[in-house]
């Protein structure tokens, strides 16, 4: 329990909030966007840094006694290999990276919506800024969005 | 007990892939509309798909009730290598709610797009419509967690380009759908980190997985913040209170087809994944869930039923005045699900019934008045009980089911809810229904005053009769209000096969 050794969650959480600051602190409507995308994205580096397995290799099946297996097996504790290893070659997690690509496919679509609809918003008021865009509601004698 | 056997029959091939045709109906005619040479034809897609759709619901439902649990394997993968559609008692009434009012929504939305949304654009309506429906049905089928996340999602992501399309008629309905498309993809993203942190505690996101391997982990920090993020960021989705602030905008310039829809079924598809959750996938009776239900839930959903309803008796707009009563009445089913017990889930599940098909027939029946004018506030709708009689008449008897007048079904489920609490002691709950309920009056009896007494301004726009194709679902939801308040044993039936899935008792 260091520092360092749950660096990649630390730089999750500095993302996540970095990224809900920007969307409630901003007035512009594609800053917003770009802030709920850095959002989106801390939580693939936190489903990514999950499936790390400590000494585990990319999780692309090794034949069993090539040369690779061998020179795999030799990096890891072999207690440890006993208890995680496949044929003696510690794998990470592969179903959260699935997972994460899933969600990734799932954050560009939300975007390309968001973006879209900023854009409509652009044609209809002439301006991305909220604040400008309540003005002009409420200018037009009709309450603003709330 | 009904016997659902007897709704039913459809070829065995058919009934045996129903759990995944369910989703897989609306989701290729999505497809098919976007496609569509006309509007007349993707509209007639659209009804196809959702009746489709509620085919299955009702296929799914016989067997659920022949089977109490339908397991569906994608594929034929078995879990945990494969993802498992998973529908028991509460899956397969919810699945028949979305499917119904899918139906009765596409039926409706044949004449209210042409009023409501741009010619080139009513094509893709459909298909949008078809996507928000099958991403809900299929967030009610999975036994996924993390697809459960990816249909919410789907339907959302549908929902927000949806409300957005109401801009022809109000351009704020732009501001509305990137406040709610904010809002939403938050609360999915809180979602999805607290299913990480149950899944870094236990390694697995099959639902019923997941519930044995917390059983020991109740304890545990990680799973105690996992719980914290799923039920915040699904409490953004439901618009549960203080987190409701995207709903009015959205429901008030979405297109109404669009308003009814959502209002009885996506802040419901929400309230149900949280059910999902509290009941199901971590025990009820864990202290930790206790406390949560007991300190978070029921004192949030309790302010809800007051202060919107109060907000609600005080605004103008008509569609405001549902949009926050919406909101208020999520918190009487959350106060049913809050009392933890299987009398209080089936209240809050009958409620939820109710209020789906209330809500629904009412922006209906607001959406069906303003088709020839866009009125919007109390005075525009003033004289509309004389000048669209049938229109005001659904409306009046949802408006009373609304208010919980006796012989409807709002009435039927305030009163079980009443019972329900009642039978745990907390006599709070009454009051807080009965302060709710008052307030409800007030702002029902500001539309009927509207509606009914006033007369309309001078040389102002007369709202008009709808056409046939309109009136009709809406007198069938309306209808339903009160038919099923009388003979209340096929909801009742429904509501209780759902709480005892959660609680899994058997009937």
């Amino acid at each position: 329990m260091s520092l360092l050794t749950h660096v990649n969650y630390f730089a999750v959480v500095l993302l996540m909030v970095a990224g809900l600051y920007i969307v409630f602190s901003s007035g512009n409507l594609v800053r917003r966007m770009i802030g709920l995308a850095l959002f989106q994205t801390s939580t693939g580096l936190f489903y990514i840094s999950l499936a790390k397995v400590a000494g585990g290799t990319a999780p692309i099946r090794v034949e069993p006694d090539s040369e690779t297996a061998r020179e795999l097996s030799s990096r890891v504790d072999p207690g440890y290999a006993a208890q995680y290893a496949i044929d003696g070659v510690v794998y990470s997690n592969p179903l959260p990276h699935v997972l994460i690509l899933t969600a990734i496919v799932v954050g560009v679509a939300t975007l390309a919506v968001g973006l879209a609809i900023a854009a409509r918003v652009r044609e209809a008021y002439g301006t991305l800024d909220a604040g400008e865009i309540a003005d002009a509601d409420r200018k037009a004698g009709r309450g603003p969005v709330p | 007990m009904i016997s659902f056997e007897t709704l039913y029959a459809a070829p065995p091939d058919l009934l045996r892939h129903a759990p995944v045709l369910l989703v897989a109906g609306p989701l290729i005619g999505a497809c098919a509309a976007a496609l569509a040479p006309s509007s007349r034809w993707a509209w007639m897609i659209s009804v196809g798909a959702t009746i489709f759709a509620l085919w299955m619901a009702l296929g799914v439902i016989g067997e659920v009730a022949r089977k109490g649990v339908l397991d569906y394997y994608l594929g034929g993968f078995a879990p945990p290598a494969g993802i498992a559609f998973r529908i028991d008692g509460l899956g397969a009434t919810m699945a028949l709610l979305i499917a119904f009012m899918g139906a009765a929504v596409s039926l409706y939305s044949g004449h209210s797009l042409r009023a409501e949304v741009r010619h080139e654009k009513q094509t893709l309506f459909q298909s949008g419509f078809l996507l928000c429906q099958a991403g809900m049905l299929g967030l009610v089928s999975t036994g996924d967690a993390f697809n459960a996340f990816v249909f919410l999602e789907i339907s959302s992501i549908g929902t927000y380009a949806l409300v957005a399309l109401g801009s022809r008629r109000d351009r704020r309905a732009l501001p509305a759908a990137f406040t709610y498309l904010v809002m939403g993809t938050i609360g999915a993203t809180f979602f999805v980190i607290g299913v990480g942190f149950l899944y870094a505690a236990t390694g697995t996101l099959n639902m019923e997985d997941l519930a044995l391997r917390l059983t020991p982990l109740s304890e545990s920090r990680v799973v105690q913040a996992g719980f914290a993020f799923i039920f915040v960021g699904l409490g953004l989705k439901a618009a549960m209170f203080p987190l409701h602030g995207w709903l009015p905008g959205a429901y008030t310039f979405a297109p109404t087809a669009i308003a009814a829809f959502l209002s009885a079924t996506a802040t419901k598809a929400a309230i149900y994944l949280m059910a999902r959750f509290a009941f199901t996938v971590f025990e009820s009776d864990d202290a930790f869930v206790q406390g949560f239900l007991f300190w978070a839930l029921a004192p949030l959903a309790a302010v809800a039923a007051i202060v919107c309803s109060l907000q609600a008796a005080f605004e103008k707009d008509v569609r405001r005045i549902l949009a926050f009563s919406s909101v208020a009445q999520a918190g009487y089913i959350l106060l049913g699900l809050a009392v933890g017990t299987v009398l209080g889930v089936s209240a809050g599940l009958l409620h939820l019934l109710a209020h789906a098909l209330m809500k629904g027939a009412l922006f209906m029946a607001v959406g069906a008045a303003t088709l020839a004018v866009n009125a919007r506030t109390l005075t525009d709708f003033a004289g509309a009980g004389r000048d669209a009689p049938w229109t005001m008449a659904a409306f009046t008897m949802a408006a009373a089911s609304l208010m919980g007048m006796p012989l409807t079904l709002g009435f039927l489920s305030k009163w079980r809810l009443i019972e329900a609490a009642l039978a745990q002691n907390q006599v709070w709950i009454v009051a807080v229904i009965a302060v709710s309920s008052l307030l409800a009056l007030v702002y029902v009896s500001r539309m009927f005053e509207a509606v009914f007494l006033r007369a309309p301004a001078q040389g102002a726009p007369r709202v008009k009769e709808a056409p046939v194709g309109v009136l009709v679902p809406l007198l069938i939801l309306a209808g339903l209000s009160i038919w099923l308040g009388i003979d209340a044993s096929l909801p009742e039936a429904l509501a209780d096969a759902g709480a005892r899935a959660l609680f899994g008792v058997s009937p």
